[in-house]
C-alpha cells in the first residue's frame, strides 16, 4: 500500500507535515509528494536500508537496566520532520534569549544575588535545590558563562505554537544522534536533497570546539580540549566518543587525568600533558571525589581545586545545574525580563508549583488532568502521567507530593504535535518533541532544528529513548525551489 | 596520545591479527584434509595446540576430538578466549573505545564483520559455508589493514596498531612452526614410509596457513622440506609473516615512540636469537625448547611495552 495523504488522520493535533488530510504544509510539499510517489516495496526498502545503515554505523544507545547487553541500535523513522526557516528564525532568537538570561541568573546566584535582593526570585527555592553547589559561590568563570551547552526541549500545542518544556543545563545529550540522523537520511533518501534547500547541521562540532576553546585559561591558539566521559557503560558513550572524534580532541576517562599543583594533566605516551578545557559529560557529584561523592571512581581527585583556581575550564561549569530545575524553570520568563529587559520570545508551558499552597491544592484536585514531574530528574524518570495513570497510582503520587512539595511541579498535558512515521502498512501520525542545542561562549550558536524525538507507539506521549522512543531527522527548509 | 588509548588500540591491532590467524588456521586444516587419502587422519586437535587454548577445551582429549567439535571450539565457543567470535568481539570493543582515533570506515568495517560473523557462525561448521565465512574474515581484515594504511595518519596511534599486529604475528608464526614440526606430523597415523609421500603436502599446508607458499617457492627453489620451511618462516627478512621480519617491523615502530629504550632492548634481543639460530641443528634436537623460549621472550616484549606506555593500572569503570 502506498502513502495516501488523503487518508492520513491528523486528528486534533498539530501535524508537522500535513495541515489537513491531503494537504501538506508548504515547506513539506516536495517531501510529501515524493513519499506518496513511492510504492509500498520502495518505502519498506528504504526503511530497511536505514536500519542497516544504523547497524553499520554503530549508532547505539544503552539502556541502564539492560545488564549484559551493552548497546541497542538507535530507533529511527525515515520521514524527516520539516520546519520552515522563517518560523525557525524566531525560535532561534527565543532560544538564545533564554540561554543568555539563564547564564546571567546562574552567575548572579553564585555571586551578587541581585535577583533575590530585588525580590524577583525567592531565596527559599535555592535553599533546598539539589543542584545548587555552595562550593561554587564566588566563582567567576570565563566570559561569565556557566552553561556553555544547553539542550532545550520544545513542544508544540494543537495550534502549532512552540513552548519550552525544560532546559537541560547539566550534561544534555542527543546532539550526536541529530548529526547521525542527517547522515542516515542522506544515505537512504539522497534524492530528496536535490529539491530541498535544507540547512546543514554539520557545523555543530566546530562550533562546540570554538565555544570550548574560548574559555581556555591559557591564551593559546590551540588549547588542549578534552571530552571527559564516565566510560563505555554510560548510555551516552556513543555521543562522547562521536563528539571527541568530530572535534579532533582526546576522549578521556577519569583515570587518564591527574591533578598536580592544582593543574590538570592527562597521562600520555609522552608523559603528562596539560589540559586546558574539559567538556565534561559526568554529573557534578562524580567530578571530584575530594569535594563531592568520595566513592566516585569516574572523577578526578583535585579537579575542583584546579577549576576554582582558574587553571582549567569546565563546561558546563559545576553548579550550572541550579537553573536546570523544574521549579527554577517557572521563573525563566521573569529572568528574561529582569536581566535583559525583554519579553520572552518562547513561552513556558503553564506550570503549577507544589510548594505554593494554592497551586498544590489545584494539582492534588486535578491529578487526572496533569503531568507531575520531580524537580530534579531527567529522562522521564519518576513522573506521573495523570490522565493515563490508575486511580491507585494517582493516590500514591499524591502522598509523595504532600511529603515533599518542593520536589514537584505539574503541567497540563499538552497536546503534543504529531508527524508521520512509516508503519508496516503506510504512514501514521505519532507524537514528537524537539530538542535544539544552544551554545554560548564568545558568541551564540543554535543547531538548525535539533533532535526530534518520537513516541513510536500510537497515541503515546513518551519520547525518551530510554523508554522506547525513537527519533527523526529534522529539516529546517528554506522555502521556494532549490 | 593517551596511555589508555595506546593500550586499547594496541590490543585492537593484536585481536584483529589474531582473528585473521584463527581464520587461516581453520581454513588451511580444512583444505589439507581434502588432499590427504582416506585412512590418514588429520589431527584437528593440533589447532588447539597451536592456538594455546587447550586449557579451555573441556570435551575430552584434544587429540581425539573430531572436526565439528574442534571447529566449533575454534570459531564460536564463547568459553575459548581465542575463538574467532571472541577475538573479533574484543577487536570490536577496543575499536569502539578508540572509535574517535581510527577512521570512521574502520570502525564500520570491524562492526560489520563482527555482526556478520556472529550471524553466520552457527552455519559455519559445515565445510562449504565455513569456507565462505573464513574467506570473508581474512579479506575484511586485509581490507582493514589497507584502509588504515591509506586513510589514517601514520601517527603514534597507527604505530601502536602495527606494534600489536606484528607482535601477534611473530607469536603466531612461532606457534605454527612449533606445531608443524612437533604436533602435526605425529598425528598422522602410519609408518614413516606411509607418511613420506605426504610430507610435502603437510609442509605446504604449514606454509599456506601463513599465505607463505608462493613467496617461499620464489625464494627457495628446492622442493618443500622441513629445514627450508622452518628457516624461511623464522629467519626470512623480507616475508611479512616471518618472525624475523615481524620483529624488525616492531623494532622500527618502537624507535618512533618516546622512551622506547627498554622495549627496544627486549625486541632486539629476540630478533638476534632468531637470526642466529642454527636451524638444522635445532631440527635434530631442541626446536621445541627453543621455540618455547622465543615465546617467553616475545611475551616479555609485551611486558616492556605495557610498562613503558600503558596506564599503570586500568580500573574497570562502571557508570552510575
Amino acid at each position: 500500500m502506498q502513502i495516501d495523504w488523503r487518508e492520513y488522520a491528523c486528528g486534533d493535533f498539530y501535524d508537522e507535515l500535513i495541515s489537513s488530510p491531503g494537504n501538506p504544509r508548504k515547506a513539506a510539499r516536495h517531501l510529501a509528494n515524493y513519499l506518496a510517489s513511492l510504492n509500498s516495496d520502495e518505502l519498506q526498502e528504504r526503511k530497511l536500508s536505514a536500519e542497516l545503515a544504523i547497524k553499520t554505523m554503530g549508532i547505539t544507545f544503552t539502556v541502564y537496566s539492560d545488564a549484559g547487553n551493552i548497546d541497542r541500535d538507535w530507533p529511527f523513522d525515515i520521514i524527516p520532520r520539516v520546519i520552515s526557516q522563517k518560523e525557525w528564525e524566531k525560535t532561534e532568537r527565543g532560544l538564545i534569549q533564554r540561554l543568555t538570561a539563564l547564564n546571567c541568573f546562574i552567575d548572579d546566584i553564585y555571586n551578587d544575588r541581585k535577583i533575590i535582593k530585588d525580590g524577583v526570585f525567592p531565596e527559599e527555592l535555592l535553599a533546598d535545590s539539589k543542584n545548587f553547589r555552595s562550593e561554587c559561590v564566588g566563582m567567576k568563570p570565563a566570559l561569565g558563562v556557566w552553561a556553555h551547552v544547553c539542550g532545550t526541549d520544545l513542544i508544540r500545542d494543537h495550534k502549532g505554537q512552540f513552548f519550552v518544556l525544560e532546559d537541560n543545563l547539566r550534561v544534555p545529550s542527543g546532539v550526536s544522534y541529530m548529526l547521525e540522523n542527517r547522515k542516515v537520511t542522506k544515505r537512504v533518501l539522497p534524492e530528496l536533497f536535490e529539491n530541498h534547500a535544507i540547512l546543514p547541521v554539520t557545523e555543530y562540532p566546530n562550533q562546540l570546539f570554538d565555544t570550548l576553546a574560548a574559555i581556555s585559561p591559557r591564551p593559546l591558539d590551540f588549547p588542549e580540549v578534552v571530552v571527559l566521559t564516565p566510560g563505555i557503560y554510560n548510555s551516552a558513550y556513543f555521543e562522547h566518543s562521536y563528539l571527541a572524534q568530530q572535534m579532533g580532541v582526546e576522549l578521556v576517562e577519569g583515570c587518564d587525568l591527574v591533578v598536580e599543583d592544582d593543574t590538570v594533566y592527562m597521562r600520555t605516551i609522552n608523559g603528562l600533558a596539560r589540559v586546558d578545557v574539559i567538556y565534561r559529560r559526568i554529573d557534578d557529584l562524580f567530578l571530584d571525589p575530594e569535594m563531592f561523592n568520595p566513592d566516585s571512581v569516574l572523577g578526578v581527585p583535585g579537579l575542583m581545586r584546579a577549576w576554582l583556581k582558574g587553571n582549567v575550564a569546565l563546561a558546563n561549569a559545576p553548579g550550572a545545574g541550579v537553573a536546570d530545575d523544574k521549579l527554577v524553570y517557572t521563573y525563566v520568563p521573569k529572568m528574561i525580563k529582569y536581566y535583559l529587559d525583554e519579553d520572552p520570545i518562547l513561552p513556558n508551558v503553564p506550570s503549577y508549583l507544589c510548594n505554593d499552597k494554592k497551586d498544590r491544592d489545584y494539582v492534588l484536585a486535578n491529578l487526572d488532568k496533569l503531568v507531575v514531574k520531580p524537580a530534579n530528574e531527567s529522562g522521564g524518570y519518576g513522573m506521573l502521567m495523570g490522565p493515563q495513570a490508575s486511580k491507585k497510582e494517582r493516590e500514591a503520587f499524591a502522598q509523595k507530593i504532600k511529603a515533599n512539595p518542593r520536589n514537584y511541579m505539574a503541567q497540563p498535558l499538552m497536546a503534543l504535535s504529531t508527524s508521520p512515521v512509516v508503519t508496516s502498512r503506510n504512514a501514521e501520525p505519532r507524537h514528537i518533541d524537539l530538542r535544539p542545542f544552544i551554545l554560548q561562549g564568545r558568541e551564540h550558536h543554535v543547531t538548525p532544528g535539533g533532535l526530534t524525538r518520537v513516541a513510536m507507539t500510537k497515541g503515546s506521549y513518551v519520547v525518551n529513548s530510554s523508554q522506547g522512543g525513537g527519533s527523526k531527522d529534522t529539516w529546517v527548509v528554506v522555502e521556494g525551489d532549490k | 596520545m593517551l596511555s589508555r588509548v595506546a593500550e586499547r588500540i594496541y590490543w585492537m591491532g593484536r585481536y584483529m591479527e589474531r582473528s585473521e590467524n584463527m581464520a587461516r588456521l581453520v581454513n588451511v586444516n580444512s583444505h589439507l584434509l581434502m588432499d590427504l587419502p582416506k585412512g590418514i587422519r588429520v589431527g584437528w586437535g593440533s589447532l588447539i595446540h597451536i592456538s594455546g587454548t587447550g586449557k579451555y577445551f573441556n570435551r575430552g582429549d584434544t587429540d581425539q576430538a573430531d572436526e565439528r567439535t574442534v571447529v566449533r571450539f575454534m570459531l564460536s565457543d564463547r568459553d575459548n578466549p581465542s575463538s574467532l567470535l571472541n577475538t573479533l568481539s574484543w577487536a570490536r570493543e577496543n575499536a569502539r573505545i578508540t572509535r574517535e582515533i581510527i577512521p570512521m570506515e574502520g570502525w564500520e568495517l570491524i562492526n560489520n564483520l563482527y555482526l556478520e560473523v556472529k550471524d553466520n557462525l552457527s552455519k559455519s561448521v559445515a565445510r562449504r559455508e565455513r569456507n565462505r565465512t573464513l574467506h570473508t574474515v581474512i579479506t575484511s581484515i586485509q581490507q582493514f589493514t589497507g584502509l588504515l594504511a591509506g586513510c589514517m595518519s601514520h601517527n603514534s596511534a597507527y604505530d601502536f596498531i602495527r606494534i600489536g599486529r606484528n607482535l601477534e604475528r611473530a607469536d603466531m608464526t612461532t606457534r605454527i612452526v612449533d606445531a608443524g614440526s612437533a604436533n602435526l606430523l605425529p598425528h598422522l597415523l602410519g609408518e614413516e614410509d606411509v607418511l613420506e609421500p605426504y610430507d610435502n603436502i603437510l609442509w605446504m599446508s604449514v606454509l599456506r596457513s601463513l599465505s607463505a607458499y608462493q613467496m617461499y617457492r620464489q625464494h627457495v627453489q628446492d622442493r618443500v622440506n622441513a629445514e627450508d620451511v622452518v628457516t624461511f618462516l623464522l629467519q626470512d627478512a623480507l616475508f611479512p609473516r616471518a618472525v624475523s621480519h615481524s620483529l624488525g617491523e616492531l623494532e622500527s615502530f618502537l624507535k618512533k615512540l618516546p622512551n622506547s629504550d627498554e622495549a627496544l632492548r627486549a625486541v632486539t634481543g629476540v630478533r638476534r636469537r632468531v637470526r642466529t639460530a642454527n636451524i638444522p641443528e635445532l631440527l635434530q634436537n631442541g626446536l621445541q625448547e627453543y621455540i618455547d623460549h622465543l615465546q617467553l621472550e616475545i611475551a616479555d616484549v609485551h611486558r616492556q611495552i605495557a610498562g613503558t606506555w600503558f596506564l599503570p593500572v586500568t580500573p574497570l569503570v562502571e557508570s552510575e
